[in-house]
Order: C-alpha cells, then sequence, then structure tokens
C-alpha cells in the first residue's frame, strides 16, 4: 500500500515556506481555512492573511487589486466556487489584465465526495482551460504540490492551481522535480499512451499494469500543466504509440480528454478515448466507491485502453 | 473661498469643459460609446486628475502613486480624455477610440492604455479591486490612496457590497469611493429599474463614512474631497456625488437613451456648439 497525503495538506505546509521565503506573498482565504490548510500560514503570517467570508466574487477581485499593487495573491476557495462564483472576477479583473494571482481552487473533482454534487468539482477545467493565457495546473499527488508551489509562485501572472481534498497516493518520490508546460512519462511504452491528470494517476498505474499482464505494452503520460499543455508528449504518443486514452476526474467534457483531442485532430489523429465522469453530475458518497461508480475505475480505463487499441487496429496500424 | 481658489476653480472648470468636449469628439468619431456617464462624471474626475491625485503621468507605473478605479468602465473616454489632457499619451490618439489596434479599447484596459490603474467594464468589480490595493499597501507600508468612481447602477451588483463590507471590516485607510449619482441606468430611471436610495443610510450601515457633493460644482468638489481624503485616514469614506447623466448638452441631460448612443452629425454640431459655449439653446 502506498503512502497516502492530501494534496490540501501538502499545499498548507509549502505554502507556509512561500510565506516565509517571499514577504510579498498574501493569502486570502473565504472562511474554508482549515479546509483549505491556509490555517497554517494565517497562525504564522497574520499581517498577511486575509479572511473575506463568505464573499468569493470580493475576494478574488481584491486579490487582482493586490497583485497590481505588487503583492503576489493566493487565493483559496473550493473548486467550484473560484471557478463557477466568481468566474467574471477571474476573468475580467484577473485572467484578462494578467493580474499575478495565483488561484488554489481545492476539493477539485469528486473529492469532497460526502458533501455530494453541489460542493463537487467537475467542470472547472472546462472553464478555465477557456481562458486566455490562464495558466493551469492539476498535480498528480502531494509531492507535485510541493514541488510545483515555489515554480508556481515565480510565474508572472495567473495561475489556478487544482487541488484534491483527501489523500491520495503518493506517487512520485522526493527527487521529482516539477517543470512548468512538460509531462511526466512514468512508464514508457509503445501501444497505447495512458495520460492522466491529477490524482487518478494511481489509478492509470494500476491500469497499465494489468494491461501489461494482458500482453499490451502501455506508456503512461501524466500531464499535470493542463495549459499550456505539453503538445510534444502528446504528440509523440501519437506518434508513436498510435493511440491515446485519457484519464481525468473530471466530465468527459472540456477537460484534459478535449485538450488532448484538439492536439491530435489539428496535427497527428489518432484514435482518443476520453476516461472521466460521463456527462452526469455525481452522488454523495464514499471517495473511491464514487470514482468507480462514475467512469474511473481501473475497469474503465483499461476497457477505454483495448477500445483504443481495437480502432487502432481497424484503421490499420 | 480666497481668490486663489477661486482662480483654481475656473482652472479646473475650464479643464472640464476641454474634456467634455473630447468626450463629444471622441465618441462621436468612434460611432459608439457611452457619452452620458462619461459627461456626468466629468468634473469629479477633473477634480481627482487635475488637482487632488499624486500622480506622475511621465512615470505611470510610479509605485507610490495615487491610484483610479474607473469602476463604472463605461464611462472610459472622460477617464481616456483626463488622462491625454494630463500628458500620459498624445491627446490625438483620442481619436482612436475604439478602433482595431488602438491603446482605447472600448473599455478601460490596464496592459494597453498608459495611465490605466486597472481594467474595468463588467460592472461591481472596482471596489474589491481598491480595497486589494489598500490592503497590498498596509501590507507594504505605503500610503497611497485609491479612489473607485461607482456607477449608481452599478452599485445594484452584489458584489459592491461585499467590497464595503469588507472594507469597513479590515479598517482600510485612503481608500475613498465616489458614487455618480446621475438616477439613470441603461434601461431608465435608477427608481424605475431598481432604487437604490436611501444611498447614505446604505453605506453608513455598512461601516462607511458619507460625504455629499454636487457633483458638477467645482467649488463643492475640492472642498469635498479634501475632507474625504482626510477622513479617509480613520477608514473608508464614500462621498455621493448628486451629478446629471450627459451634463452639459441639454437635450442628453438626464436621458436613459443618452447612456450608450452616439449622436447624428446634427445632435454632434448641437453638443459642440453647447459644450463650447456658443450656442447652448434647449431644443
Amino acid at each position: 500500500m502506498k503512502k497516502m497525503i492530501a494534496q490540501r495538506e501538502a499545499y498548507g505546509e509549502a505554502l507556509l515556506d512561500l510565506g516565509k521565503a517571499n514577504p510579498n506573498v498574501v493569502v486570502l482565504d473565504a472562511d474554508v481555512s482549515n479546509s483549505t490548510r491556509t490555517v497554517y500560514f494565517a497562525e504564522q503570517f497574520p499581517g498577511r492573511f486575509f479572511n473575506f467570508g463568505i464573499a468569493e466574487q470580493n475576494m478574488m477581485a481584491a486579490a487582482a487589486g493586490m497583485a497590481k499593487c505588487g503583492l503576489i495573491p493566493f487565493v483559496n476557495t473550493f473548486s467550484f466556487l473560484a471557478t463557477y462564483r466568481a468566474a467574471d472576477q477571474l476573468r475580467t479583473s484577473i485572467v484578462y489584465p494578467k493580474a499575478n494571482v495565483k488561484i488554489a481552487a481545492t476539493y477539485g473533482g469528486l473529492s469532497d465526495s460526502f458533501d455530494g454534487p453541489t460542493h463537487q468539482s467537475i467542470a472547472d477545467l472546462a472553464w478555465v482551460r477557456a481562458l486566455p493565457d490562464l495558466t493551469v495546473v492539476v498535480p498528480a499527488d502531494a509531492v507535485e504540490v510541493r514541488k510545483a508551489l515555489p515554480v508556481l509562485a515565480e510565474v508572472n501572472g495567473p495561475v489556478w492551481l487544482r487541488l484534491s481534498r483527501n489523500p491520495s497516493p503518493v506517487v512520485y518520490g522526493d527527487d521529482f522535480e516539477f517543470t512548468l508546460g512538460k509531462a511526466a512519462v512514468l512508464r514508457e511504452g509503445t501501444d497505447v499512451t495512458l495520460m492522466s491528470c491529477g490524482t487518478v494517476l494511481e489509478r492509470v498505474l494500476e491500469a497499465a499494469a494489468r494491461l501489461v499482464q494482458d500482453g499490451v505494452n502501455p506508456r503512461v503520460v501524466s500531464i499535470s500543466t493542463l495549459k499550456p499543455i505539453d503538445k510534444e508528449a502528446i504528440l509523440a504518443a501519437a506518434r508513436e504509440t498510435g493511440a491515446i486514452v485519457t484519464v481525468e476526474e473530471h466530465n468527459i467534457v472540456g477537460g484534459l480528454g478535449a485538450a488532448v483531442s484538439e492536439v491530435v485532430a489539428d496535427q497527428h489523429p489518432c484514435p482518443v478515448k476520453r476516461v472521466g465522469i460521463p456527462d452526469t453530475f455525481a452522488d454523495t458518497g464514499p471517495y473511491d466507491e464514487l470514482l468507480d461508480r462514475f467512469g474511473l475505475a481501473v475497469d474503465d480505463i483499461v476497457q477505454a485502453a483495448k477500445a483504443a487499441l481495437a480502432l487502432k487496429k481497424a484503421n490499420g496500424r | 473661498m480666497g481668490k486663489a481658489d477661486q482662480q483654481r476653480v475656473r482652472e479646473l472648470e475650464q479643464i472640464a469643459k476641454e474634456l467634455r468636449i473630447a468626450v463629444l469628439k471622441m465618441v462621436y468619431s468612434a460611432g459608439s460609446g457611452h457619452i452620458g456617464g462619461s459627461l456626468s462624471a466629468a468634473d469629479i474626475v477633473t477634480a481627482l486628475y487635475f488637482d487632488k491625485m499624486r500622480i506622475k503621468p511621465e512615470e505611470p507605473d510610479w509605485d507610490d502613486r495615487d491610484r483610479f478605479i474607473l469602476s463604472k468602465g463605461h464611462a472610459g473616454p472622460i477617464l481616456y480624455a483626463a488622462l491625454a489632457r494630463r500628458g500620459y499619451f498624445p491627446m490625438e490618439e483620442l481619436s482612436t477610440l475604439r478602433k482595431l489596434g488602438s491603446r482605447l479599447s472600448g473599455h478601460p484596459a490596464c496592459f494597453k492604455t498608459p495611465g490605466v490603474d486597472m481594467t474595468s467594464g463588467s460592472l461591481g468589480h472596482g471596489l474589491s479591486v481598491g480595497l486589494g490595493m489598500r490592503l497590498a499597501g498596509r501590507v507594504k507600508g505605503k500610503d497611497y490612496r485609491v479612489f473607485v468612481l461607482l456607477g449608481d447602477g452599478e452599485i445594484q451588483e452584489g458584489q459592491v457590497w461585499e467590497a464595503a463590507m469588507a472594507a469597513a471590516h479590515f479598517k482600510v485607510d485612503n481608500l475613498v469611493a465616489v458614487v455618480d449619482y446621475n438616477r439613470v441606468q441603461l434601461d431608465g430611471t435608477v427608481e424605475e429599474v431598481m432604487e437604490v436610495a436611501p444611498l447614505a443610510d446604505k453605506w453608513r450601515s455598512f461601516g462607511w463614512q458619507v460625504l455629499n457633493m454636487n457633483g458638477h460644482n467645482m467649488a463643492d468638489i475640492l472642498p469635498t474631497l479634501d475632507e474625504a481624503i482626510d477622513r479617509s485616514k480613520e477608514g473608508p469614506v464614500v462621498v455621493i456625488a448628486d451629478t446629471v447623466k450627459g451634463k452639459g448638452v441639454s437635450f442628453m441631460e438626464g436621458k436613459s437613451a443618452w447612456h450608450g448612443r452616439c449622436p447624428t452629425e446634427e445632435e454632434y454640431r448641437q453638443a459642440l456648439a453647447e459644450l463650447e459655449g456658443q450656442g447652448g439653446e434647449v431644443v
């Protein structure tokens, strides 16, 4: 059994480190600082922590004002609120004016499982990915969160970071280095490429192991920078493996599957099967069971890979 | 009011008149634009940019400058006119308003236009942005002032009240909001569309200090803004400015039709004549 660490926990600790290293880092929260783990920063740096109460629109636009005066604000709330409640503030006051604001959108995907579809965030990537020049990062585990945060703080412009609420498997070792815009290849392979973003990576690795048992040689790629996306890694997968399966804790509409399909369709068409939440709102329940029920069982990935392989074969490759 | 002050008032009135003429010409040349709300804000913007604000037009990004946020971003023409007249960019550039490739976007964009401190246009954001700018001032130990110009229709947006609540809660200093209370919005009068009165009571109950002024009387605007700046050291201040939409052009005054309409050639000539003080008869 792999070690389990929640991304929000790693984020809260990394944010505290950033606060120590850079006096321009300020943190904004909207009455969820215990959930987002910004409380660690708040306790250490009360003068640089601002609780805006339950008023996300104000918080987001205020962050833009702070950024315009030289600070590096990290804005924290649940993903569905950062993305939709404050959608216009994100677009008009942060992204369009290139305000140097980092949005930590926690409770991504189905990870707020027991709170149900109102609090789950399954369409956030579709929206943020469509905003010009917004950097979008969906880390695969707690290590990647910790490694990415100092890098994202150095980006001079808006960054949207998706985090998961629940303990998730630690995939990377401490020697992992995060490179913005660069996909990570976890397993080389030639038959089909499994491409994922976020903490579903562990399930992808399990699916890959099962495929190997069935005589398939899959490549496994984690795309943590959803935008700007690593086109080279995607095109290499299309050229060298001829079939792609995308896996994301998101609606199959508009997220990673769409992003990869766009690149492939534009430059090197090949079969792409999209694994994710099948365009439906999910349910209330235990997290792992929700993932299994709503499109993200290991078997779903295996079946999609086999379907992609069959398509590839039918196309004569 | 002393003689020097009277002289100053006359100078600023003259500048406001020039800015109004510039607004009319810009919108006419562009073929579209928001003339009514630009004219109602003309005297306030003039007082801020030509008398009250600590700015260096030759150094638009000066760290310690006072900031101005045109939260009612559709009044961009009056801001552009003031910035050009103040020397941020050439006056001739005003005729490029709304043209493809121009630095003067349909609504203000801080990355396009020198002197524009914040992008605006989607209503309701500006007070939050101003609040953030002052919180940044607190963190960085800077005492620049932030002025936010709000429309009266704009404050129907709930976010404005989130920001008002937060500004009082955080006890921000050096934040002055001005409400351009011209009582007209796009679909009709504010009273008809969505009443915002009683304004002073609303702001006071949100923890703000409230001042009133005649937004077209420079002799009232100047001392009121001084008082607002002074009082803002103790906490946020809002100035409710009684104004007239389309102020200065008789047939535009108080008319919602002139929120976002471009004048015909005949209307343009008459408006220009009125603003230049060569005509002025009421149609």
